[in-house]
């Protein structure tokens, strides 16, 4: 009886072990399928045709410059390669300007005919309708087949993921805010962190370190968005009235938040790695007549430094894939940063920004699902690059 | 010359009174043994030399400890400084995790000494003088974690001969090693009396026999006997101290 009831909580145990793998799996999964979808997403908003006359030898456009056409920002094809010639933005509603409105007949059914018509006509052209108005003989050149390619996001450095008529899906700003907000957390961070795990570990006495480290890892436990709206009522103003900058809401004030938000990670580690340092090694340095001091830098560091290591990874993990305090902080401008005082977004703050309004299956969720790809490789990276440190240090 | 003088030392872990009103004094380049059950309260002894007891939280001292006539226990005495003077070797090897080189120059370096070459002089006569040299000279700059436990353990009094103490005190200091190994260090023991007062706590009877000139007996945290060795592993005064010599407990 007894040793079947071991085989049934053995099996329990198997079971909930690979149901819980199976659907981190699956997450993983759907994750990068969602994600992978985009690069098969056409550049052109879904539901609509990009049109060239026929003649004009540009016959792709990346979404970049089709939002700069759009923008006005280009009006010369020479600048894309083409024939010197004007461009002739023509959106769907411009079509009355051409044409008046009886010529498109009652329900409209002449419309795809004066489209066709238009585009031949005018060799400067680049057109803009929707799908339904794509006339069968159609004889421009419809770029608007063209596929997002990974290079339009990978090193896109623009996000504007809802401008008409090409979204523009832009990893590069969002990076490079990510990396910003979170490498300036762990410069603030660590001094800090290791300063106080040192104090904990060697230097506190057993009161003071029972009552401050129960206190710190509380710390842990308070929710982001609490961290979050600490920084925008406290920490954005005093940055703002310090700093004397035009807005509060910076990288910098994510970072400080964010540093905030790491110190109890990389304490908790950094100390539990010191603490590991035999005490055989300590009595060793101090026999010979090392001071306190020069036993915590000589001896307690490098005998710890793999795990010292392994809290400054885990802090920049929980930095990098923090989403609701820096979405509160940043400002959430999605440009490359320049400063570290103007505002960035970041990946996370992207996601959790702009998913409820990305319509589910087109390309803005699907590059929203590979933003999330791309934090998770991130994430993965650290953690292995932690696995790593510390495997090396069992072996030492 | 007494070299160690302890005066109605008393000495508590909190509550617990760990030694009591032990008198001891030991002589210059003499070796001096402890022996007793576990507990008793040897090690907490030898530790009062270098007053590394201070590292225990919790704990206080009365009487006086004088090493060359200096109370060591003095406020205004400086701890790293004894403890240069006072070197000691550990019941378990405890190198640090740097190479053989670095091992022995640590405690030259962290007194503020910078001279290369004569740390590099020092690290040398001193693995010499442990006879180890023939064993690591190819592998200076190896880490010492690649050493058997023995070699550990010369290494350890190496680095601790390397600031040129002139009292060294050893915790049991062949406890975790094989018999070979033991022999080489109760060798080398007999070797270093010559320039240093050695003072060594060990489980051992027959090793306290063969290293030492005078034993102390401990239990219960009193200094039961002390006297030449011979006369302790011989003729013992007291019954408890020929009770534990002859294994009849403990």
């Amino acid at each position: 009886m007894r040793k079947f009831i071991e085989k049934l909580v053995e099996g329990g145990l198997l079971i909930s072990g690979s149901i819980s793998s199976l659907a981190i799996l699956l997450i993983i999964v759907f994750l990068f399928k969602e994600a992978g979808g985009l690069f098969n997403s056409p550049v052109v908003e879904e539901g609509y045709v990009l049109a060239l006359n026929k003649d004009n030898p540009v016959k792709h456009l990346s979404p970049e410059k089709i939002m700069d056409v759009f923008d006005a920002e280009i009006t010369n094809w020479k600048e894309l390669g083409g024939k010197d010639e004007d461009i002739l933005v023509f959106r769907f509603s411009d079509l009355t300007n051409y044409y008046p409105e009886e010529e498109l007949g009652d329900e409209f059914q002449y419309v795809p005919d004066k489209i066709s018509e238009l585009v031949n006509k005018e060799p400067g052209i680049i057109a803009f309708f929707p799908q339904q108005y794509l006339a069968k003989d159609f004889q421009g050149t419809v770029i608007s087949g063209d596929k997002i390619t990974p290079a339009d996001f990978f090193a896109g450095t623009e996000w504007y993921p809802t401008s008409t008529p090409a979204p523009i899906f832009g990893l590069i700003p969002l990076l490079l805010g990510t990396l910003l907000v979170s490498i300036g957390a762990i410069i603030i961070a660590l001094p800090f962190g290791l300063a106080v795990a040192i104090y904990l570990a060697e230097i506190a006495n057993i009161k003071t370190r029972s009552f401050l480290k129960p206190v710190i890892e509380l710390l842990a436990g308070i929710p982001s968005v609490v961290y979050g709206f600490f920084g925008l009522v406290v920490i954005v103003p005093l940055i703002q009235k310090i700093l004397d900058l035009p807005v509060g809401e910076t990288a910098f004030a994510g970072s400080v938040v964010l540093a905030i938000m790491a110190l109890p990670t990389i304490i908790t580690v950094a100390e539990d790695a010191m603490r590991t340092t035999p005490r055989a090694m300590k009595e060793a340095s101090l026999a010979l007549g090392a001071t306190q001091w020069q036993t915590i830098y000589k001896v307690i560091i490098p005998y710890s430094i793999s795990g010292i290591t392994s809290a400054v990874v885990l802090g920049i993990g929980r930095a990098i894939g923090e989403t609701m305090a820096v979405l509160m902080v940043t400002g959430n401008a999605a440009i490359i940063p320049t400063s570290f005082f103007e505002p960035v977004r970041t990946i996370p703050a992207t996601i959790a920004a702009e998913l409820g309004e990305a319509p589910a299956g087109g390309a803005h969720y699907e590059a929203l699902f590979l933003l999330g790809a791309v934090l998770f490789i991130i994430t993965l990276v650290l953690s292995i690059t932690v696995e790593y440190i510390s495997s090396k240090r069992k072996i030492k | 010359m007494i070299k160690i003088d302890a005066q109605n030392v008393d000495f508590y872990y909190g509550d617990f009174h760990a030694l009591k009103h032990i008198s001891m004094q030991i002589e210059a380049h003499t070796s001096v043994a402890f022996i007793g059950p576990s507990g008793c309260g040897k090690s907490t002894f030898l530790r009062l030399f270098n007053r590394m007891n201070d590292l225990i939280p919790d704990t206080h001292l009365t009487g006086n400890v004088f090493i060359d006539g200096r109370n060591i226990y003095d406020k205004s005495e400086k701890v790293d400084q004894l403890r240069k003077n006072v070197g000691m070797v550990f019941q378990k090897p405890n190198p640090f995790p740097k190479t053989i080189y670095e091992n022995v120059a640590y405690g030259l370096r962290v007194n503020g000494i910078n001279d290369e070459s004569y740390i590099e002089e020092t690290v040398v006569k001193t693995i010499k003088q442990v006879a180890l040299w023939d064993e690591v000279k190819d592998k200076l700059r190896e880490s010492a974690f690649a050493l058997s436990g023995g070699q550990q353990q010369r290494l350890c009094i190496a680095r601790a001969l390397a600031i040129s103490p002139s009292i060294l005190l050893m915790d049991e200091p062949t406890s975790a090693l094989d018999p070979i190994s033991t022999g080489k260090i109760e060798d080398l023991i007999h070797e270093l009396k010559e320039q240093y007062t050695i003072v060594i706590v060990t489980h051992n009877m027959q090793q306290a026999a063969r290293v030492s000139d005078k034993t102390g007996y401990f239990y219960l945290g009193e200094l039961i006997e002390y006297g030449d060795t011979r006369k302790i592993f011989t003729n013992p005064e007291k019954e408890s101290t020929q009770n534990y010599i002859t294994g009849r407990f403990g």
